[in-house]
Formats: C-alpha cells, structure tokens, sequence
C-alpha cells in the first residue's frame, strides 16, 4: 500500500516539475544575440580562404548550422579553437590543432621585375612599389594570405617568419608536468 | 649584427633558488608525525594489526602502480613521492584491527582508484582519499567494520599469537568471546538508546586509558597523547598551519561544552570528546590535508569549524558514533566554495577587487 | 614616525630565502679593475624611449662626454664611461635571457682616462629646485636598484605632488648581492650628500633610509653619518625578501598603502635606491654623468667573490676573467639578484646602469629539478607580498584559460619569485606568469592586427569601388561622346544629302 503511494506521489511531483521546466523555457527564454555575427567577430577578418569557405562570413554561417568544426581557421590557432567551442557550446579536441607560423611575405630585391602584379591583388594594401620599381611588404599589414606569391611570375616574394625582436620576445610556457605517452593504455 | 654564438647556457625563468622542501619530505615528515601512535597501535592490537596494516599500504602502492601504466605516466617516480603511501597509512590508522584483509584491500582500492587517480592523480581530488574509502566501508560492510578488539598487545600472555592473528586477518575467522567490543562514544550511543543516564555509563570509563591509548579503538586512533604531539610537531615544522585543528577542536570543545552545562546527563562532557585519539587524529593529520582544504587562512578557520560542527552533530544525534569521516567529506565539498569567496586582499585593491580610493 | 604595534601588520608574505652574502660582504670594493679595452653602451639601459646617438663612428670622445641624448619625456641620456674612439654603433647582443641585437655603441678605450670638464655650483643647495632635476637627467641617472626608471622624471613628480616623505631604499633582499651593503658602509657621507640634494630638489624636508637588519654596520656607518642631518633618519627594517619592493617598503615605513594603478607620490612618498642617491651626488657636486656602478660577481663557480666598480659597457666575460670564474663549473649566469634576476646565454654582454650584481652559479645552488603536480598545499598563497593566488593562476594558465587568470589578478604579479621559490613541487610560477602575461598581450596585439586588416580591407575595397565606379562612368561619358559624334556626323551627311538633292 505504502508502495503505490510512493509510486504516485513520486510521478506526479515530476510530471508537475517537468510541466513547470517546459513553461519556464518557453516564457523565460533569454534573447541572445545572432550567433552568426558573434561567430564573424572572433574570426580574423582577413578572407583568407583556407577554411575552405569563400570568406570568413560564409564560414561564420556554416558554423552556427554546424556544418563546419571549430578547427576550421588555421590562422586563429588554439585560441580561436576555444573561443569557437565556447560561443557554440561544443566539446572540441585541441590536440589536432597547431599553432600558425606568424608569416610574412618578403620580396627577394634580386630579383623583382617592378611588373605591379602583386600589390593589385592583396587585400590589404601592404605591398608598396610602383611599375619597373622594385616593391616591398610592409610587414605590420600582411596577413600571410599567399595571394600575391600565386600571381608573382619570378618568383621573387617568399614567406618568411615574422621577425623576433627584443619588443616582443616571449618566455614559452613552461613543459606540462605529464607528456601523454605513446604507450598509455587507456 | 655581431652574434658570440658559443657555448650558450639554458636559459630559465623564474626564481633560480628555491627551498629543499619536495613533496616526498612534506609527506615524510607527516609520516614521521604519525609514527609514534602506528607503533603503540600496532603494539596494541598485535600481529592481526600488522598485518591489516601492511596489506593495505602494499596494496595502496599496486593499485597506484597500475592506475599510472594505465594512464602512461612515469610509475617510480610518482610512487616515490609518498602520496599514496601516506594516503593508505591514515586508512589502515582508522580500521578495526581485526578487520579482513579484503577489507584493507577494498579500501586502498578505493582510496586510489575512485579517490584519487579517476580525478587525475595528486592534486586534482575533490574528495579526501583515505575519508572516501573508510565511509564507503562503513558503510558497505557494517559489521566488519564495528568490531572493535580488545587491548591485546604484542606478546602478552592472553593476545593471539601469530597464527591465530593470521587466521583473524585472512581467514576472518574471529577470536573466541570476550576479545572484542565496543568503544568509548559507542557503548555511549547504545545504553543512550536504552534511556540510561550518563553518570552510570561512564563509571567504567577510564579517562587516562583514553589519553595514553590503551582502550578499544580504531588500529591506530586510540592514543590522544601520541596524535597530539604528532600534531603540534607538525605545525612546528610549518607543515600544517594552526587554523583548522584549533577551530575544529575548538568548535567540538565549544558546542559540548554547551550542551553538556545544559544537561549534563544527556550530553558528553567536552573533554570526552576531546579525549579521544581519532579526534585528535581528524583534527591534525585528515581535516589538514591539503588538496582538499581551503587555500587562505580565514577559509581554513570556517572548514574547520564546519568540520567541528559536523562532527559534533553527528556524534549526539547520528546514527554513527563517530562522524569524522561523514564531517570532512561533507566539508570537502564546500570547499571550492570557501575558496571562491573568501580570498586574500590584493595589495592596492579593496576586498572586492577595485583599486583603493586616495584620500587626501 | 609612529609604528603602533596593535596597529594591522604592514608586512605580508616574504620569504626568508638564504642571504649566502658572507662571500662578498666583508671586503672592501675593488676599484682597480682593469680597464677593458672596448665598452659595449646599449642606448636603451632605462625604462623609457631608446636614446638618439648624436656621435658617429670615428669620433674622439672624452670620459663622462654625451654619447646619445633622451628622446621624449621618459628617457634618459647615454654617456662615454672611459675616453677614447667610437668605433661602431650597430646591433650586438642585449644582456637579456634572448640575447637579442639592440642599437649599441662600441669605444675602444685609449687608457688616458680623461674627463670632460664640466662647471660645477659652488653650492648646490643655493640652486633652484628644478635645476637639481635638471644636472640629474643630464647626467643620466636612472633608479640603480634595477628597475631603472629615469631618476629626473622622479624627482620631478615628487616636487609636483608635494611629496613629504623621501625613501631611501638600502634593504637590498636579494641573497649574494652586496653592492648597496658595502656602498653605504664605505661612502656613507656621500651619499648622506646625495639624500640631502634629492630632498632640496623636490622641496621635501624629510628623508628615511631604510636598511635590512642584516646589515648591521651599514647601519651604523649610514647612521653616523646622517647624525648632523635632522631631517633624515636611519631605521632598520626586518630582513625578509621582498622587503626592497617600494610598496611593501612604503607601507612599512608610512603605513600608506598605494592604489592599483596610482603612483606612490600621489601619496606623498617617493623612494630612490641608495646607489641612486650617490650616483646624484657624484653628478651634482663633481659634475660626473653615471658612468660606472658597484657590481656584485658572486656564486660557488666564481673564484674570487667580490663587489667590484666598473665602466658601463664592461663585457660579463671580462668581469669573470677578473674574478677567476670557473666556467665548467657554471650551470646558470644571472644579472641581478637569484630571486628576480635574467638567466643569461653567455656572459659576453655588456654590463648597463641596473646590472647590481652578474652571479655564476653551480648545479647545486641552482633550483632545477622536475616540475611535479600541483599539491595544493597554498605556501605561495602565504608568500605572495602582493595577496595573489599563485596556485589558482598557474592551474588556469596550464590549461589555457588566461582569462580567469587575468581575473585573478595577474596584472599585480610583480614577479617576485617568493612562489616559485617556497613550491615544494618545483613548479616554474614565475614562468607562468611572465609566459601568461606575454601571450595576453599577444593577443590583443592579434587583436589590434585583424582589425587593422579589416580596416585596410575595407578601405580598399572601398577604392576598388570607387575606381570601378570612376571607371564607369568614364565609360559611359565615353559612349555618350560617342553617341553624340555619330549623331552629328550623321545630321551633317543628312543635311549635305538634302543640299545635294536641292541643287540637282
């Protein structure tokens, strides 16, 4: 006897909280703001295409639907990583994802011909030259998309690694306590 | 650009020196510390205890081994810091001393695996170790675990002998009537529930046994005297700081005090309860443990006083006699708490983190 | 000054670390060094803008003469520590932990030795306030305890605010150096002078030296000294390192407590390193420009421990020639102190105006072991003089979580090293910190950088429309003059046609 009364007490106290949770989630409902937009804000901005997508809005999109995996930038690196994972509330697995070389392009004096062609193509105006004038990078604006190394004919812009100076120097973090070996069984 | 690349030396950061403290000296010396009452209780109790005693800690360092090859960690150097060790010693000082040897395995089992090494290892635990194996034993094996042995020492006449204390510990075969009973606080909590007044309770009460040890009790929690001055060398050595084992002994001391001026018959005197190796023993080598104990001073003296209070709710109106394990679990868990709000005032900044105000 | 005794405790955290000062704090320092036949001048040794080089390779140049002056409000000239010739002025190695290049000046020392004659006041106490700041910036002084802020810019403010109390800092905590300890105990009256000129140059009239208990002598030498004076006065401190940090030193002294973000005259307090105040008397009454320092060499691979005074620009290398280095036996070079100081690649860098002291130190000094697991035991939480949770910030910086670390207060880390030198699990706080700080701003400076690429994608785009827009139009103006010439050509043939057909 005392068993049945359990029984419906217990049920009817949860179908009454769980009536309660359903309208509580769809009166109290907080408004948040279009994911996509947030989603464009934390990419770098620099169209680079090496997502794959035509454009860092088009990937933006494809995230909020789930279509692409917040491992998509290689330029934002672990950080971006995590910030992507953290707006759209999804588990991610940082150990895929490596740090991007800090890039720019650099022109070999040698052996540019002045033909312009690759300062009409980049999106940010770093390169600096004029016709039959040798050009150069401003190396504070390039954003390392490579266009301007497809279109140069001899050659003669190579991607280099940014340059370390005393100004931004860095200590390393330090080594983790525990590397996951090779031969860990679980 | 003129670069000298000879011989170039490392270059770290950081402070270059440092103290010669490691983990395995901090866990040494509270080992050290609890040295002195493991001895009388491994005395006290005889062979059966000692080998409760070294199936536990043995089995404490196997489960640990196994858990670091599982988890691809380096195995010596890790069970070299002592953590386990000293984790399996504070369990096998709150068994009974003729409890199975199972039951020191199951409990190091637990105190290893689901107390320590499932959190990720040194650090990482939310629980005390060695208090969540002891109450999940408790608990599961009731009657193993409430049989209390006789003061029968080493190599007195009327102990078992070695054979027969091996048959108690693997064969759980228990020795005939009269070597076992109840302790101090649980003979109070059944004749309480037979409606007799504490006066009569305590007339075979020996205040000085419980000091010195030589009563019933857990393997190695029955000398007040020996746990104490563990204890205060240990805050001597600045391995532990005062704050919790004065709140929590104070608390206790405090809320009974009370309770016992109220009503004397009902209620145990402050200094029963204080005279107790296993309070003393919470209160300096358990409640102080340091991954599950407050980060600040000001935290320590509110863990210790909610361990106090617990313990002394448990021991007056629980259903177990003793509560020290139930109390620093359920303290454990406020922990995250107590270090989330109470925190230490940065230099410059006001409690809540603003910078300070000049006044002129 | 009062100091209640039931008023709260003004002295928090600390480490009594081993002050290993017997090797060098009872002989006298050496002023015979060698002089080196090349000094190596960086043109940045302070906090602030690089100074501008207003010689150039080839120059004569005498000692203490102007080599490059300060650019902008916080910076601070560079002068020539030895007479001689300019022989280059390039890129060499900084002594930094990454030896990096930095603008330096190469002299090549002649031998002579000759000063650049400079007039002096007669009485420099009858000069007006400023122009005590003045000769100070002039020559180049910059705080000597290390942090190298220019000591004009200081002073300055202490006459702006007001200031009523001048700090003299001779705590000195970190172990093995000596250089203040042995400067107070030979030149106490000089720089009792120098106290005396800082304090007429900011209009104060009350100066405290302060000094580590440990140095008993200094304190008596400084003492003495300052008998004559009322309005400075000697009083020891507690020996317990941080005790130089100058908050923890102000709020000791004064009970003031500074405010994040706020300056310590603000307050009402200035304080100067006792090297600082000696280095201004020597420019005030001698007219000589900061040239040389008190250097501490010291360490269980140095042969000769010594404090030893030297010209700027010394390469480390010579200095442990000199001092029979032992550079087998050396695990690790720092510049400064052990607790705070710069581990160094290689010792063949130039010794600058914060290098207080360049240690050699053996394996078994140094503290290099594995780091193991965080034990939660909190002895940094009781360490740390600035109330931080090293713990809690290093767990959330291991797991990249940099932003609560920065809610945790890491901005107020002043890298004190009391951490990571109390961590019985060996773990490199420090390195956190300074590697969790760095990547923050690395950060934002990502930050700044793809919003300026927005910026200049946008912009361009922009010009590319507004070209292709020019270009349109062009064409359609184009079209249209088309249009218009074919019209009228063809109006012309129609009224040719018609005159053609009327006359026939």
């Amino acid at each position: 006897m005392y068993v049945l009364y359990a029984i419906i007490s217990l049920t009817s106290l949860g179908l009454l909280l769980g009536l309660l949770l359903g309208i509580a989630a769809k009166y109290l409902k907080v408004e948040s703001s279009p994911i996509v937009d947030e989603l464009e804000s934390l990419l770098p901005g620099s169209q680079c295409g090496q997502c794959g997508f035509p454009g860092c809005r088009p990937a933006a999109e494809a995230l909020a639907e789930g279509k692409a995996s917040p491992t998509l930038c290689p330029p934002g690196g672990a950080v971006l990583v995590e910030q992507i994972a953290m707006l759209l509330g999804v588990d991610v697995d940082l150990s895929t994802v490596t740090e991007p070389e800090l890039l720019v392009a650099r022109v070999s004096e040698d052996t540019c011909t002045g033909c312009t062609r690759c300062f009409k193509v980049c999106p940010t105006d770093a390169i600096v030259g004029a016709p039959k004038q040798i050009h150069v990078v401003v190396a504070d604006a390039c954003i390392a998309c490579k266009k301007c190394i497809d279109v140069c004919p001899t050659e003669c812009l190579q991607m280099h690694p940014a340059e370390v100076t005393l100004r931004n120097w860095r200590w390393a973090k330090p080594k983790p306590v525990f590397t996951v070996e090779s031969d860990a069984l679980c | 650009m003129i670069s000298y690349a000879k011989a170039h030396l490392k270059v770290r950061s950081g402070a270059h020196i440092g103290t010669k403290t490691s983990i395995s000296s901090i866990m040494g010396k509270v080992m050290l510390a609890l040295t002195p009452a493991t001895i009388f209780g491994l005395f006290c109790f005889g062979w059966s205890a000692i080998f409760l005693f070294i199936v536990t800690l043995t089995s404490a360092l196997f489960f640990e081994a196994v858990c670091l090859k599982l988890a691809g960690r380096p195995v010596k150097s890790t069970l070299l810091d002592g953590s386990a060790l000293l984790t399996a010693w504070l369990l096998a000082m709150t068994l009974p001393p003729y409890a199975p040897w199972w039951i020191g395995v199951v409990g190091s089992g637990f105190a290893i695996i689901l107390g320590k090494q499932v959190y990720g290892g040194l650090g990482q635990n939310l629980f005390n170790p060695a208090m969540l194996a002891r109450v999940a034993l408790l608990i599961s094996f009731p009657i193993e675990m409430t049989t209390w042995a006789n003061v029968s020492p080493l190599f007195f006449p009327h102990s078992p002998d070695i054979m027969e204390s091996w048959r108690i510990t693997f064969a759980g075969i228990l020795p005939s009537d009269g070597m076992t009973g109840a302790t101090t606080l649980g003979y109070i909590k059944t004749e309480f529930s037979q409606h007799r007044l504490l006066t009569d309770i305590l007339q075979d009460y020996s205040s000085v046994a419980n000091f010195f040890g030589w009563t019933r009790g857990s393997l190695g929690e029955t000398s007040t005297i020996l746990l104490a001055g563990g204890g205060l060398w240990l805050i001597r050595q600045k391995i532990i700081s005062w704050h919790i084992p004065v709140s929590l002994l104070g608390t206790v001391f405090l809320l009974s005090s009370v309770f016992h001026l109220m009503d004397a018959n009902h209620y145990v005197s402050p200094f029963l309860h204080l005279n107790s190796g296993a309070m003393f023993c919470v209160a300096f080598f358990i409640a102080t443990d340091y991954v599950t104990s407050p980060n600040t001073p000001t935290g320590q003296l509110v863990f210790g006083a909610g361990c106090g209070l617990l313990i002394f709710v448990i021991r007056t109106w629980g259903a177990y006699p003793e509560g020290a394990g139930f109390a620093v679990l359920l303290m454990n868990s406020v922990t995250p708490v107590c270090d989330y709000y109470i925190k230490p005032r940065i230099y410059g900044r006001d409690r809540q983190g603003k910078p300070l105000e000049i006044n002129k | 000054m009062l100091r209640n005794l039931f008023s709260k405790p003004r002295l928090r955290g600390g480490v009594h670390a081993e002050e290993r000062k017997s090797a060098t704090e009872s002989s006298p320092v050496i002023t015979h060094f060698p002089l080196p036949k090349k000094l190596y001048i960086p043109l940045q040794q302070h906090v602030g803008k690089p100074a501008e080089p207003m010689i150039k390779v080839g120059d004569t140049v005498l000692k203490g003469q102007l080599l490059a002056y300060s650019q902008g409000m916080i910076s601070a000239p560079v002068h020539a520590p030895s007479s001689g010739l300019i022989v280059d002025v390039n890129d060499y190695p900084a002594p930094h932990p990454s030896a990096l290049p930095i603008r330096t000046i190469v002299l090549e020392t002649d031998g002579k030795e000759e000063w650049l004659t400079v007039p002096v006041a007669d009485d420099p106490f009858q000069l007006p306030p400023e122009e005590i700041s003045l000769r100070v910036g002039a020559a180049g002084i910059v705080g000597l305890g290390g942090a190298t802020f220019p000591t004009a810019v200081k002073l300055n403010m202490g006459r702006e605010n007001h200031v009523q109390t001048l700090i003299i800092n001779g705590a000195e905590c970190e172990p093995y150096l000596t250089c203040d300890d042995r400067l107070m105990q030979e030149r106490a009256a000089d720089i009792i002078d120098g106290v005396r000129l800082m304090l007429h140059g900011m209009g104060t009239d009350y100066a405290v030296v302060a000094i580590e208990d440990n140095k008993t002598q200094a304190y008596t030498a400084m003492y003495t000294a300052a008998l004559p004076y009322a309005q400075i006065e000697v009083i020891q401190i507690p020996t317990r390192y941080p005790m130089g940090w100058d908050r923890q030193l102000i709020r000791y002294v004064t009970g003031k407590e500074i405010p994040v973000g706020a300056r310590s005259s603000e307050l009402g307090v200035t304080i100067h390193n006792v090297g600082t105040a000696y280095a201004t008397h020597k420019a005030i009454r001698y007219g000589q420009p900061l040239v040389n320092r008190i250097v501490t060499v010291s360490g269980g691979a140095v042969g000769q421990p010594m404090n030893v005074e030297v010209p700027l620009g010394t390469l480390m290398s010579e200095l442990f020639e000199f001092c029979k280095v032992d550079t087998n036996k050396t695990a690790r070079i720092i510049m400064g102190g052990p607790m705070m100081g710069e581990a160094l690649p290689h010792s063949v860098l130039p010794v600058v105006k914060g290098t207080s002291g360049v240690l050699a130190l053996t394996q078994e000094e140094l503290r290099d072991k594995q780091e193991q697991p965080c034990i939660r035991c909190a002895s940094c939480v009781t360490v740390c003089p600035a109330g931080l949770r090293p713990l809690d910030m290093a767990n959330n910086i291991r797991i990249n979580q940099l932003d609560t670390a920065v809610d945790l207060g890491l901005k107020d880390c002043i890298s004190c090293g009391c951490c990571s030198y109390i961590c019985p699990s060996n773990i490199p706080l420090v390195q956190y910190f300074k590697y969790a700080s760095g990547e923050v701003m690395a950060r934002q400076q990502a930050q700044h950088k793809s919003e300026q690429t927005k910026r200049l994608m946008e912009s361009r785009n922009a010009r590319m429309e507004r070209i292709a827009r020019q270009q349109a139009e062009e064409e359609r103006e184009r079209l249209a003059a088309k249009a218009e010439r074919e019209r009228r050509l063809a109006e012309e043939a129609k009224t040719e046609a018609e005159a053609v057909e009327e006359v026939s």
